[in-house]
């Protein structure tokens, strides 16, 4: 039997193919653009090695500090907006409507399989100031409020784009939070319960503990998304007003097909990298302490 | 009844008088005004969004936005579809997205298997390596491409847009998949084996049936994931024949010169639509097959 599953040839056969495009398509680039990095110069152009100025660009650069600035609070915010407001309606379906809860899940986790672009675009609309009075700024005017131009302020603009990807993922995370809940024992619940133990009480002593795993995934996999926003920032705001709402992603983007400049983009690109890198690292660390605490 | 909670219907499901339907009502009030302001919340911009498309320019400027249409305008869709040539986008993401997802399952999918259900020294690290493009943000891989597909000569083709859908596409798809095949008892590749089959007949016939929900649930994710693609579309895409719906989307405003509303959403409308259709089809076949699966033991 080892000889059958260990059979070299149908290994390679099968294994190669998907490891040739993955080693051609992904890893070798990873490496080829942190050589960019100390380039200047694009594909048209043809690239000049400059040693390591690009570094002392990315170090001076204030607007380097602006996006990172704006990724970080926009990682964090959305990722502790998504997860909490999944948990919450999790929480709904299992403990208050039960059964009767299949066709809501349905219903709110659709928004994350439409297309980013038509959902950016039709918050702009929902939220816009002129040439029309729209649904928010009408239902300000008619509790008495002046209209605001929410896309005028960086404060207004961050805070549409984190409302629009909780709308659009909450009923994700509500389901992938969900199948965590359903996991708990009934018994040990109803023991709980017998014990005195209700509400918000059972919530936190019982139910938050016991499902800490699947939170703990559901936050990770949040923040690796988060820390990667890009369609709909660039669909909502493009980063406006001025640089406000740029996060590196489209900072990089922006200087390396716009400006030209592959070399600066490839740094940040390097940069954005190792954030997502040490991030993912310290929260797998982070989880694998926590849960040998759990089991002791 | 007064020391019922909500909380304990676990317990006391059953009993019932005419006050306790009385108090039912009474308790449920809350979690049904929630659910119902939640349903709003969600469907309420969909619904605004499809009004608006079928306004005209006047009507969508100088009437309130809750009203409905003074002239319903079917004509709006007409204009988004041939003029807005969403037609051409449409067709575009589909040429780009099949092939890219055809490779991915199979591709994803063989190589799985081998990392799961066959023994090898190097399986591990191999799957780690894997996994650790899961984590690198697709920024950090475009420069690199753009220069090979320029100077390979496929830009001004869809061809970059499917092979790199495809390859940021396999972490993912060899993970969850490698993750499903562990679901395959060992017993039964081994009866497979004593039986005669070879191993790539235990692959086809054994181990990819067992697993045929669970690739059906990742091709769903990954269609979705290729298909609201913005940044590799955005990136490989130089001209307006060769545009994805996203990427056609985004530009859509530029088309008329000032903003023409109606074909605007109509187009949004289109690209939601089309997307809820799909999600309820599929949504629904994927259900079957789970209770299919689950009646045949």
């Amino acid at each position: 039997m080892t000889e059958f599953l260990g059979n070299r040839r149908a290994i390679a056969t099968l294994v190669g193919p998907a490891l040739l495009i993955y080693t051609a398509v992904m890893l070798v680039p990873v490496f080829w653009s942190a050589g960019y990095s100390f380039t200047s110069g694009n594909a048209i152009t043809g690239y000049h090695f400059t040693g390591l100025a690009n570094f002392r660009q990315l170090l001076a650069d204030p607007n380097i500090g602006t996006a990172l600035w704006f990724t970080l609070r926009y990682a964090v915010v959305l990722t502790i907006g998504q997860v909490a407001t999944g948990y919450l309606l999790a929480l709904l379906y299992v403990f208050v409507l039960k059964r009767a809860s299949a066709l809501i899940r349905t219903l709110i986790f659709f928004p994350i399989v439409l297309p980013t672009v038509a959902v950016a675009l039709m918050f702009q609309s929902l939220f816009s100031v002129a040439p029309v009075t729209v649904p928010v700024n009408s239902l300000l005017s008619a509790v008495g409020y002046h209209p605001v131009d929410w896309f005028g302020s960086a404060g207004n603009a961050f805070w549409i784009i984190i409302i629009m990807d909780i709308w659009r993922s909450m009923g994700f995370y509500a389901v992938l939070l969900y199948a965590g809940l359903v996991d708990i024992p009934e018994t040990t619940i109803e023991a709980a319960r017998i014990d005195g133990a209700t509400g918000l009480r059972l919530v936190r002593h019982i139910v938050a503990p016991l499902s800490f795993p699947v939170l703990l995934s559901a936050l990770i996999f949040s923040i690796n998304g988060t820390l990667k926003v890009f369609d709909s920032i660039l669909a909502l705001t493009n980063g406006g007003p001025g640089n406000a709402t740029t996060p590196l992603t489209l900072y990089m983007f922006n200087t390396s097909f716009s400006y030209g400049e592959y070399g600066y983009g490839a740094t940040i690109a390097l940069l954005l990298t190792v954030i997502c890198l040490v991030v993912t690292v310290a929260l797998y660390r982070w989880s694998r302490t926590d849960s040998q605490g759990a089991t002791q | 009844m007064t020391t019922q909670r909500p909380a304990d219907d676990r317990l006391t499901t059953g009993t019932r008088s005419r006050s306790g339907t009385l108090n039912r009502f009474a308790r449920r009030l809350p979690a049904r005004v929630l659910t119902l302001v939640l349903l709003i919340v969600v469907v309420y911009p969909l619904a605004w969004l499809f009004i608006g498309s079928l306004k005209s320019q006047s009507d969508y400027l100088n009437n309130p936005s809750y009203s409905l249409p003074t002239h319903w305008m079917w004509g709006n869709y007409k204009t988004a579809w041939v003029t807005g040539d969403l037609g051409i986008y449409i067709r575009n993401s589909v040429t780009a997205v099949f092939p890219a997802l055809a490779l991915v399952i199979a591709l994803g999918s063989a190589a799985g298997f081998a990392l799961q259900v066959m023994k090898w020294r190097l399986s591990r690290p191999v799957m780690l390596l894997f996994l650790a493009g899961i984590m690198v943000p697709s920024q950090m891989i475009l420069l690199p491409l753009f220069t090979i597909y320029f100077q390979v000569g496929l830009t001004g083709s869809l061809w970059p847009l499917i092979i790199t859908y495809a390859a940021t596409g396999l972490p993912l798809t060899v993970f969850m998949l490698a993750t499903y095949f562990r679901a395959v008892p060992r017993e039964v590749v081994e009866a497979a084996a004593i039986d005669g089959a070879g191993i790539f007949r235990v692959f086809f016939s054994v181990a990819l049936p067992m697993v045929r929900n669970a690739i059906l649930t990742v091709a769903l994710v990954q269609f979705f994931f290729m298909w609201n693609d913005l940044l590799v579309a955005l990136t490989f895409t130089n001209s307006n024949n060769l545009r994805t719906v996203q990427v056609g989307l985004l530009n859509f405003t530029g088309e008329f010169g000032a903003i023409q509303y109606g074909p605007l959403f109509a187009a949004i409308c289109i690209t939601v639509f089309g997307t809820l259709v799909l999600f309820i089809a599929l949504n629904q076949q994927v259900m079957r097959g789970l209770t299919g699966g689950a009646v045949k033991g």
